[in-house]
């Protein structure tokens, strides 16, 4: 995973509340094996008329919102299934943060995995955000992760809150399935204090 | 100290608790997987050159790109088409080269994931259970902690068997009382969901209790704990209880003789302790419950069959009005409205919320002798092959056929609409699966989500119908 970096960068707001992955990456989508192509899909059905084209008035397609980098959804960004194309799809479709009142549980944990930043900011912040968006396509943010800190144009900055593994993995590149597999002697420690459950191999004779 | 359920099994499977700057390392004790969520965790272990650590505690079915039609004349199963052919078979190999069981299309335990493992007897009191897929929440109605988890996840348990996670706040949600006739579990969890709307469940496990759910067999319970992530939580319970036991014991993978006994005397020990402190608290009285029905593009939307469409005209939330305004125009709905009466166009029986037996059972019971509406399309789609070959021992099937729906093989078909089975845009179906979000059934599909009875009342009269109504003709 590449180290995450500080930006500043346009942001587009999607303020529909509980926007929930089938939206992000309809179902239709998820035959892949890999990650590719996965940005164009992104939300897919709000995006696209049903002969592919483009619908102008939908504010991902409208040029001036073009090159975005932060995007800004309603309360409850990600609900629903826990399909990891989600973040996949919105890091496909350019995004590097995404930012919400709250977050869908397994969503978030999802695009910490990928380097994409869900950041949860207050109510009043959030509709600041939206407004700005709004009436500038070009407003810019900073998003400074080492000192969890959002500026906006005003030079404002806003705290957001991330848990230090989480913050530590991005900031360093590094993914958690290392660490786990460092774990070894622990989990074989666990294993041997612990008797196996079920043996999916074997069923249970009488 | 006193503790809830959700402590003692997470205390269990600790192999090391939270510091202030790791989150807790949770030994995971089975592993379910699926075509979909999998493929990218399997190329990432071949990548690194690693081993599945306990394919003896790993299970794989296949079941959501899967067609939910027989064989053809040639004997092949009429797999959509070709990307999802190689889903299939791309997780055939996995599952070969990694030494993983796999219940294959075609094969007699194949199902939806979350149907087989308490089917199998694999889902047991105690347990820690992960799948990438929300709707593992669903094994936690044996009193196992169970929840969903994305692809980066799915490699890390096929890797290590082993979760990072910081630890969630509890949800002690009390339904005591009794179910009036016609009200199902499916109505519970919809009312419950309603109440604390689509992100009131985040953030934490959900534990529910109450004399309502005591008296639920271990199938209405599994429909309960299905929906938890519908409210927002990851994981639903219920304690174990003789209800549970009895479900258990016997199935194939369940101790057997003295490893019974010993199993049953560790469960007991799991329900919540006396006295033991919940972060928060919802409370329902089942006596106040009727048949449910949501109306708009998120479980959270959902009313009493007999109320009205809520009106955005009355809401002062700004963002609340917008959604409600934008889900009643992609339904195709009038503010103020009645859904009873409502024309529908598909009814859709299935899903692992509510495809197993005693969900068929209760449909066919209701449908028997009666006729699917001129127009109206029902499909009926056990949740796994087991279901089906139980329900065609008890000819259940011939009931469904009778009257006129489809019978199909067992798989997710139209909850995701992934294989083929999907509405036509602007179409309107009762469906008894979890989701009724925008394009979930199909693109342009319009979703009343319900209960099997509501879905069979429905499909009878081709209208949206309270399915007291059809109790009490059934009985005259
Ligand atoms: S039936 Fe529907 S909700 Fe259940 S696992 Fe399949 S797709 Fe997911």
């Amino acid at each position: 995973m590449e180290k995450f970096q500080s930006f500043t960068g346009k942001i587009v707001a999607l303020p529909i509340n509980d926007i929930d992955t089938d939206q992000i990456i309809p179902a239709r989508y998820l035959k892949v094996t890999d990650k590719n192509g996965l940005g164009e899909a992104c939300f897919s059905d709000w995006r696209y008329n049903s002969d592919g084209s483009p619908k102008p008035d939908f504010v991902l397609n409208m040029p001036q919102h073009a090159g975005a980098q932060v995007l800004i959804g309603g309360h409850n960004f990600g609900c629903g299934s826990s399909r990891e194309h989600a973040p996949w799809a919105l890091m496909g479709a350019g995004f590097k943060a995404i930012i919400s009142t709250y977050f869908a549980d397994i969503f978030k944990n999802n695009a910490l995995k990928n380097g994409l930043l869900p950041i949860v900011v207050d109510d009043e912040t959030h509709k600041q955000l939206i407004s700005l968006a709004q009436e500038d396509p070009n407003t810019q943010i900073g998003v400074d992760l080492e000192a969890q800190q959002i500026t906006l144009p005003d030079g404002r900055k806003v705290t957001f809150p991330i848990d230090g593994f989480s913050k530590y993995c991005l900031l360093q590149g590094v993914d958690q399935m290392g660490f786990l597999l460092n774990l070894d002697p622990d989990i074989a420690e666990y294993e041997a204090r612990h008797p196996q459950r079920v043996n999916t191999l074997e069923p249970v004779e009488l | 100290m006193a503790q809830t359920l959700f402590e003692k099994v997470w205390n269990q499977h600790l192999v090391r608790p939270q510091t202030a700057d790791t989150p807790a390392v949770l030994y995971i004790d089975l592993h379910l997987i699926h075509e979909v969520t999998s493929p990218q965790a399997f190329t990432v272990l071949r990548e690194r050159g690693l081993k599945v650590r306990r394919p003896d505690r790993t299970l794989a079915t296949m079941d959501h790109s899967t067609p939910t039609t027989p064989r053809n004349a040639q004997g092949i199963i009429p797999v959509l088409d070709a990307q999802a052919v190689y889903q299939l078979d791309f997780l055939t190999r996995n599952c070969q080269e990694f030494g993983i069981p796999l219940y294959a299309l075609g094969t007699e335990n194949q199902g939806i994931v979350h149907v087989i493992g308490p089917e199998q007897g694999l889902t047991q009191p105690g347990m820690t259970i992960v799948c990438g897929d929300s709707h593992t929440s669903t094994h936690g109605a044996f009193g196992a902690l169970a929840f969903g988890i994305g692809t980066s996840e799915v490699g890390h348990v096929l890797a290590t068997q082993c979760l990072l996670q910081n630890k969630p706040q509890t949800m002690a949600i009390r339904v005591d009382g009794t179910l009036h006739e016609g009200v199902t579990a499916k109505d519970i969890i919809l009312a419950i969901i309603a109440k604390i709307g689509v992100g009131g469940g985040t953030g934490y496990v959900l534990e529910y209790m109450g004399s309502a759910i005591r008296n639920l067999s271990m199938e209405g319970r599994m429909t309960i704990c299905n929906m938890s992530i519908e409210g927002g939580a990851r994981a639903g319970m219920v304690a174990p209880d003789e209800t549970t036991f009895e479900y258990i014991a016997g199935r194939p993978f369940a101790p057997k003789g003295s490893a019974w006994d010993k199993a049953v005397s560790q469960w007991r020990a799991l329900p919540t302790d006396e006295g033991a402190v919940f972060d928060a608290e919802v409370v329902l009285n089942a006596d106040d419950l009727v048949p449910m029905i949501t109306y708009g593009t998120n479980p959270g939307m959902g009313m009493k069959i007999t109320d009205h469409v809520p009106n955005p005209a009355d809401l002062t939330d700004v963002s609340a009005k917008i959604a409600l305004d934008k889900a009643l125009n992609y339904m195709g709905l009038q503010p103020g409205q009645s859904l009873l009466g409502q024309p529908i166009n598909v009814v859709f029986v299935g899903s692992c919320t509510n495809s197993r037996i005693s969900d068929l059972r209760e449909a066919a019971k209701l449908i028997k002798g009666q006729k699917v509406a001129d127009g109206v399309r029902m499909m009926v789609v056990p949740g796994s092959q087991r279901v089906k070959a139980q329900a065609e021992a008890e000819g259940l099937h011939e009931i469904f056929r009778e009257a006129g729906a489809e019978w199909r093989e067992a798989g997710c078909s139209m909850c995701i609409a992934m294989n083929g089975d999907q509405l036509q845009p602007g179409e309107y179906a009762v469906s008894t699966s979890n989701r009724n979000f925008e394009g979930r059934q199909g693109k342009g599909g319009r979703t009343f989500l319900a209960s099997p009875l509501t879905a069979v009342a429905s499909a009878i009269n081709g209208v949206v119908t309270d399915p007291r109504l059809m109790i009490e003709r059934m009985k005259a």
